[in-house]
């Protein structure tokens, strides 16, 4: 058989060994299957967040200076909590690609403990955070306070905000499976799930180097 | 479709992100990326947390290393925890990623260079 007969239909369903090298080479004309499809989009959204992070970045770095004669990150910023929220969503991405596994591998014990696992670090992560702001907003270096502040409230509270809607969608994920099985529409919202889990605590990776690392120390 | 069909990468397709590199990848060679993944961010981050307050370097380098150790650490998350690799059925993901960037980029550098110059020409407030 040759390449082009074998790219004329939407693959006979062998596998690449069986179709020779040619087949390899020429034969790509297949669709791509809906999960790479979905993943893909969803990735190019994760990218368009990303630039909205970017530009809360942005703003944080024109503005870090401005602080109004009020408090900056060096007097308010308590390292050693921003050390165990690092900890924490560093383990639940990990936890994350756990249950990101066991729903491809369809291993119930791997997707509902990795789920759970990252369900509880991530509200373990929120609750510091929300502390931290309920700590600030008391002394009095509130949002309003400054435009550092703002600034600060702004990026980091919006981190923030897209943990509690992870949790929530998490928590949509375990009912789904849970209700309807390991089906394949199911598993490519938990595959798009994951995705924006990892893509959190890229950012988070962000905000900790340059919110809390450089404005607390250097 | 089948369940299974959607997994099967067929012939010559790309690859999604976050997926585990295809075919024939055992539960625990996934779990042992997962892992390798997490020790190295693991270190960067508390490289990064360890030089920011040590008087061990010479201070004025710390926020350029701060921000390599960033850099490096998204970058350990995106092969180990995004899979978005080199190979050639990851092109798209690669691109879209590039382009992600050089938008970002144009976005940080541009409004602190900007906004850096109208701090210079502003007439000073308190003289």
């Amino acid at each position: 058989m040759t390449a082009f007969q074998a790219g004329a239909g939407y693959g006979d369903g062998r596998p690449e060994e069986a179709r020779g090298p040619a087949a390899a080479v020429f034969d790509h004309a297949d669709p791509a299957s809906k999960r790479i499809i979905v993943g893909y989009g969803f990735w190019i959204f994760l990218l368009s967040d990303i630039v909205m992070f970017s530009a809360f970045f942005a703003t944080y770095a024109v503005l870090v200076q401005e602080t109004a004669g009020g408090p900056s990150g060096r007097d308010l910023f308590n390292l050693h909590n921003v050390a165990i929220e690092t900890g924490c969503l560093l383990l639940s991405s990990f936890t994350c690609g756990l249950a990101a596994i066991g729903s491809r591998a369809h291993n119930g014990l791997m997707y509902y403990g990795g789920m759970a696992a990252t369900c509880v670090l991530g509200l373990g992560f929120l609750g510091i955070e929300i502390h931290e702001f309920a700590g600030m907003i008391a002394q009095g270096a509130g949002p309003t306070r400054s435009a550092f502040l703002s600034a600060f409230f702004t990026l980091v509270g919006c981190h923030g905000l897209h943990v509690t809607l992870g949790i929530l969608w998490l928590l949509t994920m375990v009912a789904q499976v849970f209700a309807k099985g390991y089906r394949a529409d199911i598993l490519r919202r938990v595959l798009c799930f994951a995705l924006f889990w990892h893509t959190l605590d890229i950012i988070w990776v962000a905000i900790f180097t340059v919110v809390y690392l450089l404005g607390a120390g250097a | 479709m089948s369940s299974m069909d959607d997994y099967q990468p067929l012939r010559g397709a790309d690859h999604a992100p976050g997926d585990e590199p295809a075919r024939g990848r055992e539960v625990a060679e996934g779990v042992l990326g997962y892992l390798i993944g997490l020790a190295l961010a693991i270190l960067l981050t508390a490289v990064s947390f360890f030089i920011a307050g040590t008087f061990l370097v010479w201070r004025p380098s710390i926020p350029i290393a701060l921000v390599v150790l960033a850099i490096a650490q998204i970058g350990v998350h995106l092969v180990f925890f995004l899979h978005i690799t080199t190979g050639p059925d990851n092109v798209n993901n690669v691109l879209a990623l590039a382009f992600g960037v050089l938008i970002v980029f144009l976005i940080l550098v541009g409004s602190l260079w900007i906004m850096y110059n109208l701090n210079g020409n502003m007439t000073p407030m308190n003289m």
